[in-house]
């Protein structure tokens, strides 16, 4: 079965990215805690999506799955960016 | 050939088959998600001073406390899977336990964070929300239906993953055939990554 | 299970006795043939009673003022007709029955890679259904907001909108459930040796569908949370009253409603890119320019929907962005027709009903297409938007190009599924009155759209009448036509001559097995050609 040559992450990978996830959890607490104005956004979404990086390379075993899936998956993201991105252009210039 | 004709394709099982299915199943629940990320983004942008004070309502540590639980958990479930595949039953059952316990941790916390919410009046459809200032009421209204449609994720995860529990237990799911845990486990996973992106939208604001 | 008998005895999957006898071997059938059928004969029906709203509507515009009903009752007429027809007629409709009958066959495999999903769709299908139906009849009165449920209007409106939103949200899961199903297909149950280029175009416009329908309903479907969550609990997102914003409504709607279109449309096309090759007996022009150009229109199609919006108040730099985004998608569909076309040329065309259907849809399809041109631009869409001439432009899109699509593909597969021919003179026939009826239906609403006919009016000026009873003529033309093509088919399938394996001379995998197929489609070894259009 296709099981069999799928990836097994050790227990201390998993645990290491769980430290990783917890170090930006607080960073982004503490960047947010000042006031950057406008960029405040950029970076909390930043971290957030580094964070969203190591879920799904790891925790989702996505960094080992085939190249397929992964450029579906990027492309979901791109489409939902481009989905905000339009929808902004009627907004900011209304 | 001819067995095949007899027994119906029912028993056919294509585990790469079930794992793609999962994740397409994952890029739509992103996109529920997405829609409600598109309306927050819209009012935020409209109302950039308001959500900082609503969101000043919102407790930073208790917010913090159930980001790291659901981490937490996201890690463990990835744990049972790999216990899985090395074949050692006790321990991906003690780990799914954990991974639900965590889940209900979360629960019990934003129970208590939304019922606080109540006490104060504030509710969707209550006078004092009608009160609001526009962007206050948006940002509120949001909270309450992104956290909320988070929440009964979480629950939908939780009976999938007590599924999973008793199909290990029983030994449906086996160190060769442990494609249901995957999938419970990246629906999980799912469930996290939203709320990686709702936390710092929703509680810290400036 | 034993091995006494070496050949496979062949029995078409009609009359395949599986655990279950009677009924309960239809609603209760994992075989994604029988559940097809299923599809077919639900949407069938549901198609039928939209067309008699429809047609009600049409005798009522037949002369100005109130003629057979009031005006409340209008409204709830086109909002049904629109609800029946979009979510449970042409979002479904060919990629569930065709789709579900011919994917996994055109691909070489015995089945969807889910065929208890497929079931469960079906079952949500129709419960969905149930409801939407449901929404008419009960006591706060049929929804009166039209299909598209535009806030603020359905936050406020005391009509059953709940349920008919809900029942949309139902819909939308069995849709979305129909697309993973088959995106899966695809990728994992191809024939050994079926590359994506070695697979017939009907496989490829059902894949860029199912792509949409796994992208684009998640959208709506949170809109449509969003939308009861507002009626029930009064959050405000949509509703001015209560701080929120109803073109917001409109942009969320449509970033589904949009790419739906394109939903309906691509099996269409797909379905005449099998029909075309057969009839001419040639090698399909262009075979990766029109596989290409489904993905590109699925892609691109996701970016456009702001030219529903252009008078809703949407910025300046919006409205022109959209319009060249909208010129650009209609570059694929072009690309589309050009390939039919040459496709043709020097070929030894065969006018059987399904070609002439097809034809027919081609006909039709560019003067739908290019009318919303007209719409794509902002200068002229401002002049004739909200008027019947996009009730005329919509119509010649998804009835003339879907609809007739799918007559087309009934009388090109029907020998397939149930093993018998149909009378051709009287197919041809049925086409021909159809066609009358549908142009002399639907063309004259262009005219007094220009002129200035609002769409969803209950009443207008004297001046149009000439354009609306000429229309209501064709109404009637047309749902005689309907019936005519309707019997002609039942009987065929039931009491016609015995259809052999291949009778068009067709070429993709479909012909290779015996009409009706087995349970597992493929029971001796078969062919997989390079080029599945492998003609002389």
């Amino acid at each position: 079965m296709s099981n069999n040559s799928s990836h097994i992450t050790e227990y201390k990978v998993l645990g290491r990215i769980l430290l990783i996830l917890m170090f930006f959890t607080f960073a982004t607490i503490s960047v947010t805690s000042f006031n950057l104005a406008s960029f405040t956004v950029t970076v909390a979404l930043l971290i957030a999506g580094i964070k969203g990086y190591f879920v799904l390379s790891y925790f989702m075993h996505l960094k080992y799955e085939n190249l397929l899936l992964r450029i579906l998956v990027g492309m979901i993201f791109v489409l939902f960016a481009l989905i905000v991105l339009i929808t902004f252009i009627d907004y900011s210039y209304r | 050939m001819m067995s095949e004709k007899v027994t119906h394709i029912e028993e056919h099982r294509d585990d790469a088959a079930s794992k793609l299915g999962m994740w397409l199943f994952i890029f739509t629940e992103l996109l529920l998600f997405g829609g409600l990320f598109l309306v927050y983004s819209i009012y935020r942008a409209q109302y950039p001073a308001n959500f900082h004070e609503a969101s000043l309502e919102l407790s930073v540590t208790i917010g913090a406390v159930n980001t790291i639980v659901l981490l937490f958990s996201s890690m463990t479930i990835a744990m049972a899977l790999t216990a899985m595949q090395k074949n050692n039953k006790k321990l991906a059952l003690r780990l799914i336990l954990v991974t639900l316990l965590m889940a209900l941790v979360f629960l019990v916390n934003k129970y208590f964070e939304w019922g606080a919410k109540f006490h104060h009046g504030l509710y969707p459809g209550s006078d004092l929300m009608a009160l609001l200032e526009r962007g206050h009421l948006l940002y509120f209204s949001l909270y309450f239906f992104m956290t909320g449609l988070h929440a009964f994720h979480i629950i939908v995860g939780m009976i999938l993953l007590i599924v999973v529990y008793f199909k290990v237990k029983n030994g449906s799911i086996h160190f060769e055939k442990y494609f249901l845990l995957e999938n419970g486990a990246l629906y999980w996973h799912l469930v996290d990554l939203i709320w990686i992106f709702l936390f710092p939208l929703m509680y810290l604001i400036t | 299970m034993s091995n006494e008998v070496n050949k496979i005895e062949y029995v078409s999957y009609l009359e395949h006795q599986g655990r279950f006898k009677g009924l309960k071997s239809w609603i209760f059938a994992t075989d994604h043939k029988r559940i097809a059928l299923l599809y077919m004969y639900a949407i069938a029906a549901f198609f039928f009673i939209g067309a008699l709203l429809g047609l009600l509507m049409r005798f009522e515009l037949i002369a100005p003022g109130e003629t057979i009903m009031k005006a409340q009752t209008y409204n709830g007429l086109f909002t049904v007709h629109g609800v029946i027809m979009i979510f449970m007629v042409v979002i479904p409709g060919l990629s569930a029955v065709f789709g579900n009958f011919f994917l996994p066959i055109l691909i070489g495999a015995k089945d969807v890679a889910f065929p208890r999903l497929n079931l469960f769709s079906w079952w949500i299908f129709v419960f969905g259904s149930v409801l939407a139906v449901a929404s008419q009849f009960l006591k706060s009165g049929p929804p009166d907001t039209g299909w598209t449920f535009y806030a603020p209007y359905s936050t406020t409106t005391g009509t059953s909108v709940i349920i008919a939103t809900t029942a949309a949200f139902i819909l939308g899961f069995s849709s979305i459930l129909t697309g993973l199903n088959f995106l899966v297909t695809v990728h994992q149950m191809r024939a050994p040796g079926m590359k994506f280029f070695n697979m017939p175009l009907f496989p490829w416009a059902i894949y860029a569908t199912a792509w949409i329908q796994l992208l684009a309903t998640p959208i709506v479907g949170i809109t449509l949370l969003m939308l009861i969550a507002e009626r029930l609990f009064g959050i405000g997102f949509f509703d001015p009253n209560l701080g929120g914003d109803p073109v917001l409504f409109q942009h969320l709607f449509w970033i589904y409603s949009h790419p739906a279109v394109y939903i309906m449309i691509l099996p269409a096309m797909g379905v005449i890119t099998e029909i075309v090759p057969t009839f001419c007996q040639r090698k399909v022009y262009g075979y990766k320019a029109i596989a290409l150009s489904s993905l590109a229109i699925a892609g691109v199609g996701f970016l456009v929907w702001g030219h529903h919006m252009y008078t809703s108040g949407m910025s300046e730099n919006a409205r022109w962005f959209f319009s060249l985004l909208t010129f650009i998608v209609a570059v694929p569909s072009a690309i589309k027709v050009f390939n039919w076309i040459s496709t043709m040329y020097k070929g030894s065309i065969d006018l059987k009903p399904p070609f002439l259907f097809a034809l027919a849809f081609i006909f039709l399809f560019i003067i739908g297409g290019t009318t919303g041109l007209i719409l794509g631009s902002v200068a002229t869409n401002i002049q004739v938007h909200d008027t019947s001439f996009i009730v005329a432009h919509f119509h010649y899109i998804i009835f003339g190009g879907m609809g007739f699509a799918f007559f087309a593909a009934i009388h090109y597969w029907l020998p397939k599924m149930y093993g018998r021919l149909y009378n051709f003179r009287r197919a041809n026939i049925a086409c021909i009155i159809m066609f009358i009826g549908f142009n002399t239906l639907y063309f004259p609403q262009f005219v007094i759209g220009i002129q200035g006919m609002p769409r969803r009016y209950f009443d207008y000026l004297p001046q149009f009448q000439t354009g609306h009873m000429i229309s209501t003529i064709g109404g009637v033309i047309l749902i005689f036509g309907l019936f005519y093509m309707l019997i002609n088919l039942i009987k065929g399938a039931r009491k016609g001559p015995k259809a052999p394996a291949n009778p068009w001379n067709g070429s993709t995998l479909e012909w290779q097995i015996p009409s009706p197929p087995s349970l597992e489609n493929f029971d001796e070894p078969f062919e997989v050609k390079a080029n599945p259009y492998d003609y002389k």
